[in-house]
């Protein structure tokens, strides 16, 4: 029975790493053509960096993540505080249409902000497809993660230390950076890294409301695979898997140690 | 922190970039270029019933065979000890960190007609199969790029299951069977209906998977829609048409689905 | 003889050592003071234009792109399409701004009716006396006052000599042929794909009478069957890996392919082709019309026209720049056909509002077509799903009245 739970677990895992797999093998592979293996290069890393389209659409990539999730994350935790303050009715409201981003298919989420970017235009205002509207789109479909991120810390918080805090000399403001935010901040950060890392990869709305000025590295990589997948991307894309996956470890390993210290100290206090 | 004020600015930006898109998707979808009202539009989807139909096939395939794989992988998981359940679900979570063009893109190489799979094959003279550019391919690309989202949403749930309830189970005379039918799929309904529309929505949706694996002739909802904006065949107001239809498709689906769960939506993020 | 043969090679062979210019060499262009004009006012231009239709760089060539920023202090925006209709998409929804694209005759056509082209300024763009004077007055563009000729070509067959058998060659039957099942490519665009079957039947690949395209969407449905994949430029990776045996292609694609790969020929079927004219023109709402006038110009310097040339492999209708071509490239007949290839080729022209709008819903259809469903399915599917949602509320409600119904009945001590 264990032996079968075990090469279960084995056979998922191969079908998800099997095309990873694939990319980092290929990525040291010295043809310039998939399939064919012809001996071992490292040439791809070097030529990756200086493979200005990459690099640029990955800066690109970098500027629109930072950017929206920052502003997705002040404007997403303010809208949590506010929503919480509401009637049952107007939150009930406002909740569903926060749902509306995360439930609907990217695809017309994506066709709708590009419907409005075109009216916006056609009425007059000056907006041009590129960093503003990819910035702006991916803001948009990055609120409603923080808000669902930081809902459930502000539910769980005892809404009066932030009296009590007030009571013992604080201003209102003092009171609020120094006891809610830090209060909530595990769900602050939780929803950060969420738009953050949805920002990246994100390449369904992007597509529909890039401009010839925000290629990120999704769109450049679509347009690759419409002829060829050059090997510096899978070079990239190797250097990224093995980031996250020391990142993953890093936190896996101190999570492991804290958990430790916590059950040492809980023996402790026995 | 009793103010409601904090919430307004997200108010404004949810007013103009989700009700107001949406808005104007349903806008084009029943008038003609020249802004003449028509239900023109809206009926010529019903030409399209065939890809209809055929998202619809494709996308329940997939969700159906993703739980099947993912139910006992979850339970699995969920059985573990602390660090080894965080490992695991770290592994689940890690192909989602790299790009998923390039993920599918590598698959191409392995189903190939000269891929890596035919080629393993035709070392014992067998083959080659025709794996690309089918609806096979097409719902294992949708399998395999959505499973994270099946698998992480029952593992969650299923942790909240202590060992107790099933040996209580057991302890009362049911066999395996009764213990799956009677006590844990009935205590996992929310995970089962949160995964099954985190996979359905995005594969009934889909259109570069089609695009890639598929060949191109096994149009998708989201090839047809994208056919329309940015692609071959301009009709920007057909096209909304057809999202405004896919998105009714998926909110009824959604609120079948609801109906088994618990309306807890913040499941969604887990 | 032997000798003759040996000189020539030579002589090839040091011809092709002189014309790469290395990465980051100056360009010897005409009129350096004119280039200079936008230095340090931190102009940028965005180029829009077809993939892999460039001088890159790579293979030892000129990077286009590159020498132009640093000739001129100008900064590029350079983004790529895979077909006119994308292009057509892009520009006519509005969204992007783009200074300089690069459609072909027929899009070019739709493009200036529709008012979305500024007429170019030709003091801005003196090498137009580089182009040969046949392409000064095309049909797509009366007078050429839009359009600066970019490259040219026919549409052939690429096949795969290993996998086909040479007594099928000739015709456009090929790609009918149900010999090879599975093993065939075809355009995902569908004025390539229309002018192939349309001339397969024998009609114009300019249809006037909805017939002509009707019969050519029966006929495509058909070949939907042998199909493996509707593509574009990912021919280029599937011919190369013998994924597919023949796909119907651009002729200066035909030679890339070919020059990767010796398995693979190129054929223009009998009943004659399509040939074309790729134009840089200027949309509607460029920022900088001067800076993309500069742009075109650069593009027409005989020895940028030369390495895009080599590096793309299409014909060039740049007199200068064929002077400097190798002469193994510009005699290649596949690029430049002999006059008996090129009296059976057509000129694409605009169609019709109402056939463009045919043609793309029948296109649809092509794509779509599968087994054929009722039209009610979907309307009828979703009251279905209605009157589930309904009666699983109501049963849920009864279900809970039950309950409570027992729970409040006092129990029973016996």
């Amino acid at each position: 029975m264990k032996w079968l739970k075990k090469s279960y677990v084995a056979i998922v895992m191969a079908f998800l790493y099997a095309p990873i797999l694939v990319l980092i093998v290929f990525s040291f592979n010295q043809s310039k053509s998939r399939g064919a293996w012809t001996g071992f290069t490292f040439g791809w890393y070097e030529k990756l960096f200086h493979n200005q389209m990459i690099i640029q659409s990955l800066m690109n990539t970098l500027l629109v993540a930072v950017i929206s999730s920052v502003v997705a994350t002040v404007l997403g935790t303010l809208a949590a505080i506010g929503i919480r303050n509401m009637k049952k009715m107007s939150r009930t409201l406002v909740m569903n249409v926060t749902y509306l981003p995360i439930i609907n298919p990217e695809i017309v989420t994506g066709v709708s902000l590009m419907l409005l970017f075109v009216f916006v235009k056609s009425a007059g205002i000056r907006l041009d497809f590129g960093f503003t509207t990819v910035i702006l789109a991916h803001i948009t479909f990055n609120v409603p993660y923080v808000i669902l991120n930081v809902m459930p810390k502000l539910r769980q918080m005892d809404i009066s230390v932030f009296e009590a805090a007030q009571d013992l000399g604080c201003s209102p403001s003092q009171a609020f950076f120094k006891v809610v935010i830090p209060e909530i901040m595990p769900g602050i950060v939780a929803g950060f890294l969420m738009s953050f890392t949805y920002s990246l990869d994100d390449f369904i709305i992007s597509y529909f409301v890039t401009g010839p000025t925000s290629q990120t590295l999704p769109i450049t990589i679509y347009s690759m695979t419409r002829r060829k997948v050059s090997p510096e991307i899978n070079a990239l894309s190797t250097i990224i898997f093995v980031v996250v996956l020391t990142v993953l470890l890093l936190v896996n390993v101190g999570d492991a140690r804290r958990e430790r210290e916590l059950r040492m100290k809980a023996r402790d206090r026995v | 922190m009793k103010s409601k004020a904090a919430a307004f600015p997200y108010l404004v930006w949810m007013l103009i970039f989700i009700l107001v898109p949406l808005g104007l998707v349903a806008y084009y979808a029943v008038t003609t270029p020249d802004g003449t009202f028509t239900i023109d539009y809206i009926s010529q989807v019903g030409e399209y019933t065939p890809v209809l139909v055929r998202s619809v096939w494709l996308a329940f395939l997939a969700t159906v065979i993703c739980l099947v794989i993912a139910y006992p992988l979850a339970f699995i998981i969920s059985r573990h000890s602390g660090a080894g359940q965080r490992t695991m679900v770290m592994l689940i979570m890690l192909p989602m960190w790299m790009n998923f063009l390039l993920r599918t893109y590598a698959w191409m190489t392995i189903l190939e007609k000269n891929g890596l799979i035919n080629r393993f094959f035709a070392h014992f003279g067998l083959g080659p199969f025709e794996m690309i550019n089918t609806q096979g391919a097409v719902v294992l690309g949708m399998i395999y790029n959505y499973l994270p989202f099946m698998i992480l949403p029952l593992y969650s749930i299923m942790t909240k299951i202590p060992n107790s309830v099933i040996e209580a189970a057991q302890d009362l005379g049911a066999n395996a069977r009764k213990v799956l039918t009677k006590v844990l799929i009935p205590m996992t309904v929310p995970g089962i209906s949160t995964g099954v529309i985190m996979v359905f929505v995005p594969s009934v949706s889909t259109f570069i998977i089609s695009r890639m694996l598929g060949g191109g002739g096994n149009l998708l909802i989201g090839d047809l829609i994208d056919l329309q904006f940015l692609g071959n065949a301009y009709n920007p107001n057909l096209g909304a048409a057809i999202s405004l239809v896919l998105m009714v498709l998926i909110l009824l689906a959604m609120s079948i689905t609801n109906q088994f769960g618990d309306d807890e939506k913040g499941d969604l993020l887990k | 003889m032997m000798k003759k043969r040996f000189l020539s090679l030579a002589l090839a062979a040091a011809l092709l050592l002189a014309l790469p210019l290395p990465a980051l060499a100056e360009v010897e262009v005409s009129d350096p003071a004119y280039y200079e004009r936008f230095r340090g006012k931190n102009v940028s231009i965005n180029v829009h234009n077809w993939g892999e239709y460039i001088s890159d760089g790579s293979d030892e060539g000129m990077d286009v792109i590159s020498e132009f920023e640093a000739l001129t202090g100008i900064k590029v925006n350079y983004t790529t399409f895979a077909t006119n209709e994308e292009l057509y998409a892009r520009l006519k929804s509005g969204g992007a701004n783009y200074d300089v694209v690069i459609p072909s005759d027929y899009a070019i056509a739709r493009m200036i009716h529709e008012g979305m082209l500024e007429e170019l300024d030709f003091d801005n763009i003196p090498n137009l006396k580089n182009i040969s004077e046949s392409f000064l007055d095309p049909i797509y563009d009366p007078g050429g006052k839009y359009s600066v000729p970019y490259t040219w070509g026919t549409v052939g067959v690429i096949y795969n000599t290993q996998m086909v058998d040479e007594e099928d060659l000739g015709s456009w039957d090929l790609l009918w042929n149900e010999k090879y099942l599975g093993e065939i490519l075809m355009f995902s665009n569908p004025r390539d794909a229309f002018a192939i079957a349309l001339k397969r039947l024998g009609y114009s690949m300019n249809p006037t009478r909805e017939e002509e395209l009707r019969d050519a969407t029966d006929s495509l449905k058909d070949q939907k069957l042998l199909v493996q994949a509707y593509v574009m430029d990912e021919i280029f990776d599937k011919m190369l890996g013998g994924e597919a045996a023949i796909a119907p292609y651009y002729a200066g694609d035909a030679i890339t392919m070919m020059a990767d790969n010796p398995d693979l020929s190129y054929f223009v079927p009998e009943e004659g082709t399509n040939r074309f004219v790729d134009a840089a023109v200027i949309p509607v709402g460029a920022k900088n019309k001067e800076a993309a006038e500069m742009f075109i110009n650069f593009l027409l310097e005989p020895e940028v026209g030369a390495a895009n040339a080599e590096y793309i492999g299409y014909s060039s209708p740049n007199d200068a720049a064929l002077e400097l071509m190798d002469p193994e490239v510009t005699g290649d007949p596949i690029a430049y056909p002999p006059d008996g290839v090129i009296e059976k080729t057509e000129f694409f022209i605009e169609l019709s509002p109402e056939m463009s709008l045919a043609m793309d819903k029948m296109w649809t259809e092509v794509l779509s077509s599968d087994e054929a469903y009722s039209k009610w399915l979907i309307p009828i599917m979703m009251l279905v799903a209605v009157a589930a949602s309904v009666s699983i509320n109501l049963l849920r409600s009864w279900r809970k009245r039950r309950d409570r119904e027992y729970a409040d009945r006092p129990v029973k001590k016996g």
